[in-house]
């Protein structure tokens, strides 16, 4: 446990230690916050279905760019070399990395709240889609991340680690949708419906938060997790 | 300490370490020597747990690499090739880092810091950042980090690599300082830096070990034959008739004559007689003025280069 934090504290600081994180933030926020208000005055309704809609969208670029350097750096500094070969356990590199990864991402969602403070000044919005979204959105973002650290150990390039993770979390996200459903044969439907990673969290954006939803993205992640635990013990062979 | 038996590690259907077994007592320097690409850095990341073997095994203090690496790795420090750093931190943050990881009592963490940052010669760029440091200051950096936690075994790859003279003086000296009462295996392509610092060395070319001994065990073994550069006055004629018919040359050669009466001729023994003796009486028998006799033995990067080029 000790180790985990270590790690995570070494990481966490290491997105402040560099401009990338204040930048990052910034340009989430006023993309989110623009895409948001864009639209709010014209719609004229208190609610914020629209930003949920886009929200997966974004987290298809945002998040590969927060996962890239994770361990791609480390490997083309060498620094990986002294990391595994301190007292520490494969498991627990990965998860302090994660979690670092994970708080930061929700440091960044959670400076969106804002968005909902101001809706709720300006009038009655129902709650529970604007906090089911918001659930729906770390717990999606968890899924996004773990494929991002994942692809992140398969090269010492981070700009390879970029594309791959948006490429794979692409994927992941388009099978759920329903144009690409319409097109499938009958049997298929329903299993790329499931494994899509939209589809679950519009369904936790409505409101209603299904166990089901949950254990999909926290199978995500730990499937996720376990591959890159392969990647890791790969490298000695 | 170490004992290492019929160690293989292939890459694809490179082999980089082919069937190599030697043993380490405790409290010994060691100087891995070899061509750059004869498997140093594999055999050192085999040691250091980061690589697994294919055959053979490895036991670092009691401990099998495969099985149990947690616990090799608390006894080890290890220096990587190119002292590789996380260049976005603090040199002291770096420092705090590691000594978590090492399980060091947060109480301890300042004190050990303090300790090493001397030793290191660090004090200076403690509050710096790790990216404004020079190749000297990472190494000594990276040197402190792998000896921290006071580990048993410290295992340093090229620790003198990309320094300034002063430095590489700086470093040596460090390494011997910590060896007298750690167990040190260092890697180096240069000759010179082993037999300074090393009490035994290992020569490996393409994944095999093609030597070992103390550094004047291998230049005394690997070629008994002797150099001797001698000066005299004289006539050539004369000498040169001597020199053939005296035993225990194998050849002779004149180097330089100036048109004068110096004449600079080397000389190769053929083994166990001790030529330069000889070689003096017979000038003062003759009368030739010597104005220089020197002998050469085999220097290590003879050997080196005899065995890492000449078994091709």
């Amino acid at each position: 446990m000790q180790n985990i934090i270590a790690i995570f504290k070494r990481e966490f600081k290491g997105y402040f230690n560099s401009t990338i994180a204040y930048i990052f933030i910034t340009f989430f926020l006023a993309l989110t916050g623009w895409l948001f208000f864009r639209s709010f005055f014209i719609v004229n309704q208190a609610e914020m279905r629209g930003f949920f809609a886009i929200l997966p969208w974004i987290f298809l670029f945002f998040v590969p760019a927060i996962t890239m350097r994770l361990w791609a750096e480390e490997k083309k500094l060498g620094t990986l070399e002294i990391l595994m070969t301190l007292p520490v356990k494969d498991h627990e590199v990965i998860l302090g990395k994660f979690l670092a990864s994970y708080t930061f991402l929700a440091v960044t969602i959670l400076l969106s709240l804002p968005l909902p403070i101001t809706i709720l000044y300006l009038g009655g919005p129902d709650k529970g889609p604007i906090i089911g979204g918001y659930i729906g959105a770390l717990l999606m973002g968890g899924a996004f991340l773990a494929i991002g650290l994942f692809v992140s150990s398969l090269t010492e390039n981070q700009i390879i680690a970029f594309i791959i993770a948006v490429a794979i979390s692409f994927g992941l996200l388009i099978i759920g949708e329903q144009f690409v459903l319409f097109s499938l044969p009958d049997w298929l439907v329903p299993i790329c419906s499931y494994l899509g990673l939209g589809s679950h969290f519009s369904g936790i954006g409505r409101g209603v938060i299904d166990s089901r939803d949950i254990i999909y993205y926290l199978s995500v992640i730990l499937f996720f997790i376990f591959l890159n635990t392969r990647t890791l013990e790969g490298r000695r062979w | 300490m170490i004992r290492v038996s019929n160690l293989t590690k292939r890459y694809g259907n490179n082999v980089a370490v082919d069937g190599i077994s030697f043993g380490i007592r405790k409290g010994e320097i060691v100087g891995f020597l070899g061509p750059n690409g004869a498997g140093k850095t594999t055999t050192m990341r085999i040691l250091t747990s980061f690589l697994a073997p294919d055959e053979g095994t490895v036991v670092v203090a009691g401990f099998d690499v495969f099985k149990e690496p947690l616990e090799i790795r608390k006894r080890i420090g290890y220096l990587p090739e190119n002292a590789p750093l996380y260049l976005d931190m603090g040199v002291l943050d770096y420092l705090n880092f590691i000594a978590e990881i090492r399980d060091i009592p947060a109480g301890e963490r300042w004190m050990r810091i303090k300790k090493i940052a001397d030793l290191c010669g660090l004090n200076n760029v403690l509050k710096r950042d790790i990216y404004e440091l020079s190749k000297g200051y990472r190494q000594r950096l990276c040197l402190a980090q792998a000896l921290i936690h006071n580990p048993d075994i410290l295992i340093l790859d090229e620790p003198t690599a990309g320094l300034d003279p002063n430095q590489i003086i700086e470093i040596r000296e460090l390494i011997k300082e910590i060896g007298r009462e750690k167990t040190v295996i260092l890697s180096s392509h240069i000759l010179s830096e082993v037999s300074a610092t090393c009490g035994r060395v290992l020569i490996i070319n393409e994944g095999k070990i093609v030597a070992s001994g103390t550094p004047e065990e291998l230049s005394n073994t690997a070629t008994r034959k002797e150099k001797i550069y001698i000066n005299l006055k004289g006539q050539k004629e004369s000498i040169e008739t001597k020199l053939q018919s005296m035993s225990g040359i194998a050849s002779f050669r004149i180097i330089e004559e100036n048109g004068g009466e110096l004449l600079k001729y080397v000389i190769e023994s053929d083994g166990d007689t001790n030529l330069s003796e000889a070689l003096f009486h017979m000038a003062v028998d003759n009368k030739w003025v010597l104005t220089e006799l020197r002998k050469e033995r085999a220097s290590l990067e003879d050997i080196f280069l005899q065995l890492t080029i000449g078994e091709r």
